[in-house]
């Protein structure tokens, strides 16, 4: 297949795009039914050529075609096969093309599940689409093609960065877009409800899965990037507050703002112009993490690519969609439905503090992450804004949302009482102080952090299933799977907090010279050095200490880790030898050789309940998704005339403060 | 890949690069061996060398660096330690040398204030609307 | 109405901001220095041909000089060298090379190589005197007054703009030094 084809392939993807855009849109506002007749077609041949051109690129790949420049920067003739498949995303031009696939694909999906919504509604969801696809195609043609020549070619290429050789590297990047991507649905939703004037409660029913499984993938995608940090990058660390990480969790902090919202709106028809204002910033919030990471803009260890003049583009097509769609927002927002009302104490109370702390946070995080332009722009001095900062900022923000959490669920709509909801609850709580205490003390971790992680964490977990056993009460069958996928979420959160608190305050870390014979003692663990030997590797030669691990007199394991040279590009990368477990990671990491006799510099770290951070987020996915299949959200919906009209609005609810359904 | 920066960019990038480059042919480690007398010291020394950017890196500290700048920083930051001096002094040692760009944790100042005050104006702004919204909705009822 | 626009407000400001950064973007790559007007810092350094005399910054007060740091493993620095050498002659000030983290006999291989562009030479190979001086990376190009003051750093290799830039400034400084 000639690379040639993946060109022509895009243009014609972009010509389709333009005309999704506009002539259905325009079937829309004038409600002629054969032009919106169109949008149909025009998304399937959209998402064909997408595909085609990305399968081209992949052949490129998978034959060794260093004709086509992308692929000769990329990749060599070393590379392992499932390496290529994955070059395909891992270089700029290349994931600009899935970008392009996802969204194509996303567009294909709504138009194959939403049957059941308006022509009109639905239509201007696709055309809207379309508009952002168009965006993206005309940036990665004028600016980043994927398919251009190097004529002759290369005999072999250059090497794909030893980092990305890695199979936690293959499946961050997809992740991440399907969550990017997908809350484009949203955004398409919104401004639908926008351009039509009103945003029905069935719509915002109709995206709520779309919405979770978008903030479900985003979720995952963010975890595994931190586990791949973790086990690859031979600091330790998980987390970092990078701005190229920090561009990946704004999004993700308005996107669970969103899916609350988005309940509430559903539910009770509350705060539309605040769904629709969400939906609007979190993919907004995607496309700004788009250019953050490739426009060079801020300094980062991870960015794509630092070019300016791609930057300008991204942040003009930014401007286009962004701009046009809040300038929509001002002019439309007061006209669509205002909503039931509700009390002080109230779910709706609760869940709106919540959106307003994740919102807050989200804007935390773009200010810390921004505040060196602003320093320069304002001419102040030239700050650096890290972790420090971040992590200090997130806490104090976080904690009043982590002893919200139990709270949300287990409050009825509409109007509530403190003392019925606070009683099961005190018994979690109290439960939770005790639990956490003893378990802080048995662990030895004596710090205040490690003592309030305990708490918060537990509080969190036996909230939730407090709630559980309310909602399980005279119910025969068994939970939907909303309810289910929500009690998975929040009781992650608990597992994660507690995760966080244990490994930022109870970390013990060591930096040693060690000799072969040596031995090192931490924490009742003895690591002893046995050899250091070269070891060979497909591309790559290395240096690998051989470490027996015992406890007390019980020898345990080997601990291997290496210091690895690639030959391409001589790059040096360590490879830390880690012993995951449920309460606690092992980790070696070596440093360089010291001048005599084999010594070598060892870090050793103990890390008490590492692996909860990622069970933690993981269950935080997995709930989304779960809540996602449920099938209230897929069933057709009844046509106005049948839908008893006090359905929604009565105060029937079960004892867990769920609408009945009459 | 064809390449679309101008001259200036070009010469920006390349001085850098050679910085980065220059300084990388020594290839160091971020794992350096000190011995403390006193474990109070090396908790400093750790914490310490998180707080502190290594100026020579895309985005690291000096506790992640292998960059040999960031081995004669921690180096210094040692010897400081180990002289008894305290943590604003080192601190400002470095910022004497290499800006507020060197801390990650900025000052409170002047210059900070709206990066510090920021998200609790923002918090007052959501926590404002949201009184209101309740207002607002406790008469729908 | 205006209540509405509020988003659209913030969201232009922020556009502008990242306008802004996206022009300053190479500049704020480099780390500005804190010691400009201010006293160079005190070292004393071994020479590179003579290791046993001891120079130091007093040793230049009097008139401006400019310090150029440099090491053999410095790729960037054989780029500049050209415009190094036209200042060691025609800048009509002292052009001390400031030898940094470098093997004295890698040093010395360097230049029998590409010439010595320098009038005078220091080493500082542990880099503490570097540290102080607020040294990140090679080459870096220091500007100071006759009374020992920092007036101006460059970071990074010297090309044809820069040179006439710094050529400039150096005139000033010494006609500032004529005139005291």
């Amino acid at each position: 297949m000639i690379p040639e084809l993946g060109q022509i392939s895009l243009i014609l993807a972009l010509i389709l795009a333009t005309l999704l855009a506009t002539i259905p849109m325009y079937g829309a506002w004038k409600n002629d039914t054969r032009l919106m007749a169109l949008a149909p077609s025009l998304v399937i041949g959209h998402f064909v050529f997408a595909l085609l051109a990305y399968l081209v690129l992949t052949v490129a790949f998978i034959n060794h075609d260093f004709t086509v420049t992308y692929v000769a920067m990329n990749s060599n003739l070393l590379l392992p096969f499932a390496y290529r498949l994955s070059a395909v995303w891992g270089g700029h031009e290349g994931s600009l093309l899935l970008w392009i696939l996802m969204l194509a694909g996303w567009m294909l999906a709504v138009l194959m599940f939403s049957r059941a919504l308006p022509t009109v509604y639905r239509t201007r969801v696709l055309a809207v689409m379309g508009i952002v696809s168009i965006g993206f195609l005309l940036f990665t043609l004028l600016t980043s093609n994927p398919f251009e020549r190097i004529l002759p070619g290369p005999p072999d290429g250059q090497d794909m960065n030893p980092l990305l050789q890695d199979p936690g590297m293959i499946f961050h990047p997809p992740l991440l877009y399907m969550g990017y991507v997908g809350f484009a649905v949203a955004f398409g939703f919104a401004i639908a409800g926008l351009l039509g004037g009103k945003v029905e409660r069935d719509w915002v029913r109709w995206s709520r899965p779309w919405t979770l499984i978008a903030w479900a993938f985003l979720t995952a995608g963010i975890t595994l990037g931190s586990w791949w940090a973790y086990y690859e990058l031979g600091w330790g660390g998980w987390w970092f507050w990078d701005p190229v990480e920090n561009a990946s969790f704004i999004p993700w902090l308005i996107g669970t703002a969103l899916i609350h919202s988005q309940a509430v709106t559903e539910k009770r028809g509350a705060f539309p112009a605040w769904t629709v204002l969400l939906a609007i910033a979190a993919f907004s919030m995607s496309l700004l993490g788009t250019f953050l990471v490739r426009s060079g803009v801020l300094t980062s260890v991870h960015a794509f690519a630092n070019d300016p003049e791609r930057g300008l583009f991204i942040l003009g097509f930014m401007t286009v969609i962004t701009g046009g769609a809040l300038l929509l927002y001002a002019l439309r927002a007061p006209r669509i439905m205002a909503g039931e009302g509700f009390d002080f104490v109230s779910r709706e109370t609760a869940l709106m503090l919540n959106n307003m702390f994740f919102a807050v946070s989200a804007g935390m995080v773009l200010l810390g992450t921004l505040y060196p332009l602003v320093s320069d722009f304002m001419g102040w001095a030239q700050v650096s804004v890290g972790p420090p900062y971040f992590s200090a900022m997130f806490i104090l923000l976080m904690t009043p949302v982590v002893m919200l959490i139990p709270f949300g669920p287990m409050s009825r709509w509409k109007k509530d009482e403190i003392t019925r909801i606070a009683k099961p609850l005190a018994i979690s709580a109290a439960v939770a102080i005790v639990l956490g205490f003893s378990i802080a003390a048995y662990l030895g971790a004596w710090s205040a952090r490690a003592i309030t992680g305990w708490i918060g964490g537990l509080w969190l977990i036996f909230g939730t299933f407090s709630y559980l056993r309310t909602a399980l009460r005279g119910r025969r069958r068994g939970l939907p799977r909303h309810q289910i996928g929500m009690i998975m979420a929040h009781a992650g959160i608990g597992v994660f907090v507690i995760g966080v608190a244990m490994v930022s305050s109870s970390t013990v870390q060591r930096d040693v010279r060690v000799e072969p014979g040596q031995t090192v003692e931490l924490e009742g663990y003895r690591f002893e050095l046995t050899e250091v030997v070269p070891v060979k590797g497909s591309n790559w030669i290395a240096d690998e200490a051989r470490f027996r691990v015992f406890r007390g007199d019980r020898e345990l394991f080997d601990m291997n880790p290496q210091k690895r040279r690639y030959h391409r590009g001589g790059q040096i990368m360590t490879q830390v030898a880690l012993r995951p477990g449920i309460t606690r990671d092992l980790y070696i990491a070596m440093g360089e050789r010291l001048d005599d006799n084999d010594a070598w510099s060892i870090r050793i770290h103990i890390k008490p309940f590492v692996r909860w951070i990622w069970g933690g987020a993981l269950l935080l996915a997995l709930g989304g998704l779960v809540s996602a299949s449920d099938r209230r959200y897929w069933r057709e919906s009844r046509t106005q005339a049948q839908k008893p009209a006090r359905a929604d609005q009565s105060g029937r609810t079960n004892a867990a403060g769920d609408e009945v359904p009459a | 890949m064809k390449s679309t920066t101008g001259r200036f960019s070009f010469f920006a990038v390349t001085s850098v690069l050679g910085l980065i480059l220059g300084t990388s042919l020594g290839w160091a480690s971020a794992i350096t061996p000190y011995e403390f007398n006193d474990p109070a010291n090396e908790a400093r020394f750790q914490a310490l060398s998180r707080e502190l950017r290594c100026t020579v890196c895309q985005n690291q500290s000096l506790a992640d660096s292998d960059a040999p700048l960031a081995q004669d920083l921690r180096r210094e930051l040692y010897e400081m330690i180990q002289d008894g001096r305290a943590d604003m002094e080192i601190r400002q040692f470095m910022v004497d040398r290499y800006g507020e760009f060197v801390l990650y944790r900025p000052p409170i100042a002047s210059h900070t204030l709206l990066l510090w005050a920021g998200p609790f104006i923002m918090l007052l702004i959501g926590i404002a609307i949201g009184l209101i919204t309740i207002k607002r909705r406790r008469k729908a009822l | 109405m205006i209540k509405m626009l509020v988003p659209f407000g913030i969201f232009v400001a922020l556009v502008i901001m990242l306008i802004a950064g996206l022009d300053t973007a190479e500049e704020r790559q480099l780390v500005a220095s804190p010691l400009i007007d201010k006293p160079v810092p005190t070292f004393e350094l071994p020479g590179l041909y003579e290791p046993n005399v001891q120079r130091s910054n007093a040793d230049f007060v009097g008139q401006p000089w400019i310090l150029n740091v440099w090491g053999s493993w410095c790729w960037a620095c054989r780029v500049e060298h050209p415009f190094v050498e036209r200042l060691g002659r025609e800048a009509g000030v002292p052009l001390v090379g400031f030898n940094w983290k470098d093997e004295r006999e890698d040093a010395l291989e360097w230049i029998d190589r590409y010439g010595d562009a320098w009038t005078t030479h220091v080493v500082d190979f542990e880099g503490r005197s570097a540290i102080d001086l607020g040294v990140y990376g090679a080459p870096e190009t220091f500007l100071i007054d006759h009374q020992g003051i920092i007036r101006h750093k460059h970071i990074g290799p010297i090309d044809q703009t820069i040179f006439n830039d710094l050529m400039r400034r150096i005139m000033e400084l010494r006609s500032e030094a004529e005139s005291a």
